[in-house]
């Protein structure tokens, strides 16, 4: 028997743990485990009362080892390892049971939940005898940033960052940065021209010397840990010499070759196939969409480099592949739209008539493919009615339960906008409710009433070109239950708007395994946080700003994109970060040379010394995922924190109420 | 010159194929320094002893005991217990002893299915009336017994404390000559408690001269299936050479001979389960096809490193050939069984 001295604490959690599990029942009990000398429940050990009670304990009982049995170590476990810091003892010296997350808050059986609560108890007491005293790691901070995504998240980041005097590189998809806030007409309540506020701050990014703008261009691998990552950013081929080009403009001109643009133009207008994404787009170097050019399809044409008056059309470009240092990691990959063909009843693409809001966006913009008419889709016909849609793809079981947020908003917009360039029109909102919550959101609401819009509670059945009824001959028909009056109605309008929901990013589970981070179920990225931490991933030193952490508006991403830039800015002026010791180390004396490990590490920390013939784990490299420790067939690897002896103890401590003759391990047996 | 009293010596096997005896034997002249040392107090291999006589000497009596064999029926254990009682030192001697062995292997089925493949389903057994030993059998002159067969084969250490390990199927005579000579001259041995004597305490790689270099296998070769490079780790080659989880200290006498290495000599020190922590070293280095694994669903996942893994031929046999009895897994367990 050893002689550790054991304090456990079972917390309470107010009645989070305490309503599903006997917290007292379970503290008596961990009393009488092998060398407990203290066991005691508390209300909340994690106020300063209940870490007192710790710290007291250590120091008068000269405790050696601490269980608490409380919620996530995601949580709490830092609180607690402070506590025994500050009582003498190792923090490493420390376990928690997380008797909460996975056990009170997993189920309402009272009795199953307590004997869980001990199982894990027991676990952790068995397990704390072995921890050993480790010391926290420090790592230098390379002050370098990589920003995934040049929306007006991407960029507020990459400002405040650069402005700091620090590098940034920003790496964006598509030709242009700009994002969706680019391809907006007016921004809701404060009617803003979006580009007029945009383009400035867009100017200010290709100019500031702290910014690498990487646009075309993709994050393929992210190496590494926080403060040291390696990025792999695939630059696609432009064909375009950006050293040459002047942004004059004259080869998109001469191109003889019109492609519909799906992107920025939302399908509703015509680009070259030399482009760039709009007028004012940064950087000015324009794109060859080699699937639609002429001489990449039949190898004639040239126009483009024949009248390029600084010969900077490079036809024999190549992709290029980079690698980026940085320290810190933002990532602001904004949103998709809601795919509305996936409601078919409400006539996309198969009703003329029927349009997006983003087609909607594009056709109010003066700079848009109509010049800012709102027209049908013949390209003529103004509209005499609207119906505008809400909640498509949003607020729906079967698409995605959650709230997009915006779509209220810009709707309001849109009637509002309606009512200006078509003064006799009638417009009419189908909504579930109005959710107007933010600043300013309640008085455009009620001045977009004032204007005459029908607002019409109850979700759309059905648009259809069908006519019952008179007076619905080459109309769209809208077939709605209007829920205030309880009854079904038909609409005979010129032009239904649906309200596209926001999704997450169609890519965004791939760009979660590139860079380690969790999504939820819908795909959104996961937070540390929801309330503390919004901006903050489990992946230290990757944060995410913006709509890929959830639908929400222009302020909000803004304010995001500078929060997770004060984050990064924090880090890169604390200069180093103490990282967790939980780190694998090879016994040279048992590694037999075999290799094995070699091809494992996914963070290139294990070498091979050919003239020892053993390998060797470099200890800043390594983060402690386990996998050579696993594989070692000699057990000369080692995983600082989860030793075989700590792992084989907690498993046994969990085991403890099994029936002894199949409880039988290898140790009782030896 | 005066006659000091000489130690005692003791061997024997149990459940055992006799290749640890031979082993010792061929320790060669050395043998004649054994006979000079010791007194032998009981080796019915080479001596005529009663279990009777063992009974009769006090405890500790034999100062140091070789005892190989695993423990498959009673008369074993019985003589595990005694001899245990009787030795001041008591070394589980081979594979068998140690870890169970290919005796071991039979914890794969039941007793009875065992007794069935010898006395039974067996093309070179003639036994019409399917008579299976019986523990106990009444003839006129009274009752026989004979040992019962256990349901499960135990390693040495599993029924009475041994004191030191001596791996290896069987041991090899260098390493026995080795400790005898210690013994004998007096040189202390390590503390006691399964304490590995005899062999290495890194992997057989280290004895090994083949080139290793960085794995990824992609598929897996019988020894039949292929003739391997001879300055490459046979590893590397496809051929599951257990020398990576197994204890040094034969001199890597099989991969120096383009075989594989079986395990014979067992796990390192601080492993549990040699086979399984050989299951986990090969599944780390299986390349299950070229090009980035992002975005390759799941099925197709399975169905490539499936492919790889059916060309690994009686895995339980490839990886538990030796220590089966005492991995984790001990045996296979089946349906209401209790052991």
């Amino acid at each position: 028997m050893n002689e550790e001295r054991i304090g456990v604490y079972v917390c309470h959690c107010g009645s989070n743990i305490a309503g599903t599990v006997a917290v007292e029942e379970v503290a008596q009990w961990a009393a009488k485990l092998p060398n407990v000398v203290v066991s005691r429940d508390y209300k909340f050990m994690c106020s300063s009362l209940g870490q007192e009670l710790v710290e007291k304990d250590i120091k008068e009982l000269g405790l050696t080892r601490v269980v608490v049995a409380a919620c996530s170590p995601h949580m709490h476990e830092r609180t607690f390892r402070a506590t025994c810091e500050r009582a003498g003892l190792n923090p490493f010296l420390f376990e928690m049971a997380n008797i909460r997350e996975l056990d009170s808050w997993a189920t309402d059986d009272r009795a199953a939940a307590t004997q869980k609560a001990k199982a894990m108890v027991s676990a952790a007491v068995r397990r704390v005898v072995y921890h050993q005293p480790l010391q926290l790691l420090p790592v230098k901070i390379n002050p370098n940033t990589l920003i995934v995504g040049g929306g007006v998240a991407g960029i507020t980041a990459a400002l405040e960052i650069a402005n700091a005097g620090y590098h940034v590189y920003l790496v964006e998809r598509e030709p242009s940065i700009g994002g969706h806030m680019a391809q907006l007409d007016k921004t809701f309540p404060t009617l803003d021209c979006s580009a007029c506020i945009l383009t400035p701050k867009m100017v200010d990014v290709a100019q500031n010397k702290n910014i690498t703008l990487l646009s075309w261009s993709q994050v393929e691998a992210v190496e590494g840990y926080v403060g040291n990552f390696t990025v792999t950013v695939r630059k696609k081929a432009r064909y375009v010499n950006e050293e040459k080009c002047t942004g004059c403009g004259i080869c998109i001109e001469k191109c003889p070759k019109k492609v519909i643009d799906e992107v920025f133009e939302a399908g509703l207008g015509y680009r070259k196939a030399i482009y760039r994404p709009f007028p004012q787009a940064v950087p000015k170097y324009p794109v060859i969409d080699t699937s639609n050019c002429i001489f990449f399809q039949r190898g004639k044409c040239k126009a483009c480099q024949m009248f390029c008056p600084t010969d900077a059309i490079d036809f024999e470009q190549q992709d290029q592949i980079l690698k980026l240092e940085v320290g810190n990691i933002i990532l602001a990959i904004g949103y998709d739209t809601f795919d509305p063909r996936r409601i078919p009843q409400y006539g996309y693409g198969r009703l003329a008539n029927v349009f997006t809001s983003l087609e909607f966006e594009r056709m109010v913009n003066a700079a848009g493919p109509t010049g800012g008419r709102i027209v049908l889709r013949d390209g003529v016909t103004t509209p005499k009615s609207v119906a505008i849609i809400h909640c498509v793809g949003s607020r729906d079981k079967n698409y995605n339960e959650h709230c997009s947020r915006i779509c209220c908003m810009y709707s309001l917009k849109f009637s509002h906008l309606l009512h200006e360039r078509l003064p006799d029109a009638q417009v009419y909102e189908f909504y579930i409710d109005i959710r107007a919550t933010a600043k300013r959101y309640e008085e455009f609401y009620h001045r977009v009433l004032e204007e005459g819009t029908r607002f019409i509670r109850g979700r759309v059945a059905e648009v259809t070109d069908a006519a019952r009824m008179p007076g619905e001959e080459g109309k769209l028909i809208v077939q709605y239950e209007d829920t205030l009056i309880g009854k079904q109605r038909r609409l005979p309008v010129d032009m239904v708007i649906l309200s596209l929901g926001m999704e997450a990013r169609r890519d965004s589970r791939e760009v979660a395994q590139i860079f380690g981070l969790g999504c939820e179920y819908n795909g959104f990225f996961i937070e540390r946080h929801p309330k503390l931490d919004p901006v903050n991933t489990m992946t230290e030193g990757i944060q995410i700003a913006g709509a890929c952490q959830g639908p929400m508006a222009i302020p909000e991403a803004v304010a995001q994109g500078a929060a997770a830039a004060a984050r990064v800015l924090s880090l890169i002026s604390q200069g180093t970060v103490m990282m967790e010791p939980v780190r694998a180390h090879i016994d040279a004396d048992k590694c037999s040379g075999c290799r094995i490990c070699n091809n494992l590490c996914p963070y290139n920390a294990i070498v091979f010394h050919e003239d020892r013939k053993v390998s060797e784990v470099i200890t800043a490299l390594c983060q402690g995922c386990g996998a050579c420790v696993a594989a070692c067939p000699s057990a000369a690897i080692t995983g600082a924190h989860f030793t075989d002896e700590q792992v084989m103890a907690q498993i046994e401590g969990m085991l403890w109420d099994v029936q002894p003759q199949f409880a039988m391990t290898s140790m009782e047996t030896r | 010159m005066m006659a000091k009293k000489k130690p005692r010596f003791a061997m024997y096997w149990a459940a055992s194929c006799g290749g640890c005896e031979i082993s010792t034997l061929n320790i060669g002249d050395k043998i004649l320094a054994v006979d000079e040392a010791f007194d032998i107090a009981f080796w019915p291999c080479v001596a005529d002893f009663k279990v009777k006589d063992v009974e009769r000497y006090p405890d500790g009596y034999i100062d140091l005991c070789l005892f190989n064999g695993a423990i498959r029926n009673s008369e074993n254990e019985e003589m595990a217990h005694l001899l245990r009682e009787k030795s001041k030192v008591l070394v589980a001697f081979g594979s068998c002893a140690s870890e169970g062995c290919i005796p071991g292997l039979s914890n794969l089925t039941t007793a009875q299915a065992t007794l069935r493949a010898v006395y039974l389903d067996n093309p070179s057994t003639d036994n019409p009336k399917k008579v299976l030993p019986q523990p106990f059998t009444k003839v006129p002159e009274g009752t026989i017994r004979i040992p019962e067969f256990y349901e499960r084969v135990k390693s040495l250490d599993q029924v009475v404390p041994v004191d030191y390990v001596m791996p290896g199927c069987p041991p090899e005579a260098k390493q026995i000559a080795a400790v005898m000579d210690a013994v004998i001259t007096g040189v202390a041995l390590p503390p006691p408690g399964r304490t590995v004597i005899g062999a290495g305490n890194v992997a057989v790689c280290e004895e090994c001269p083949r080139q290793k270099n960085v794995k990824q296998i992609k598929r897996f070769y019988r020894l039949h299936e292929i003739t391997p490079d001879p300055e490459i780790c046979l590893l590397e080659q496809g051929i599951v050479c257990m020398g990576i989880a197994t204890r040094a200290g034969c001199g890597a006498l099989c991969p120096r001979v383009n075989m594989r290495c079986e395990g014979c000599y067992g796990p390192l020190n601080g492993i549990e389960d040699q086979g399984a922590n050989m299951v986990a070293a090969i599944a780390s280095v299986i390349e299950e096809g070229s090009g980035p694994l992002a975005g390759v669903d799941e099925a197709e996942l399975q169905r490539r490193i499936g492919e790889i893994m059916e060309t690994l031929v009686d895995p339980a046999g490839t990886f538990y050939r030796f220590n089966m009895a005492h991995s984790l897994l001990m045996r296979a367990r089946f349906k209401g069984d209790v052991v």
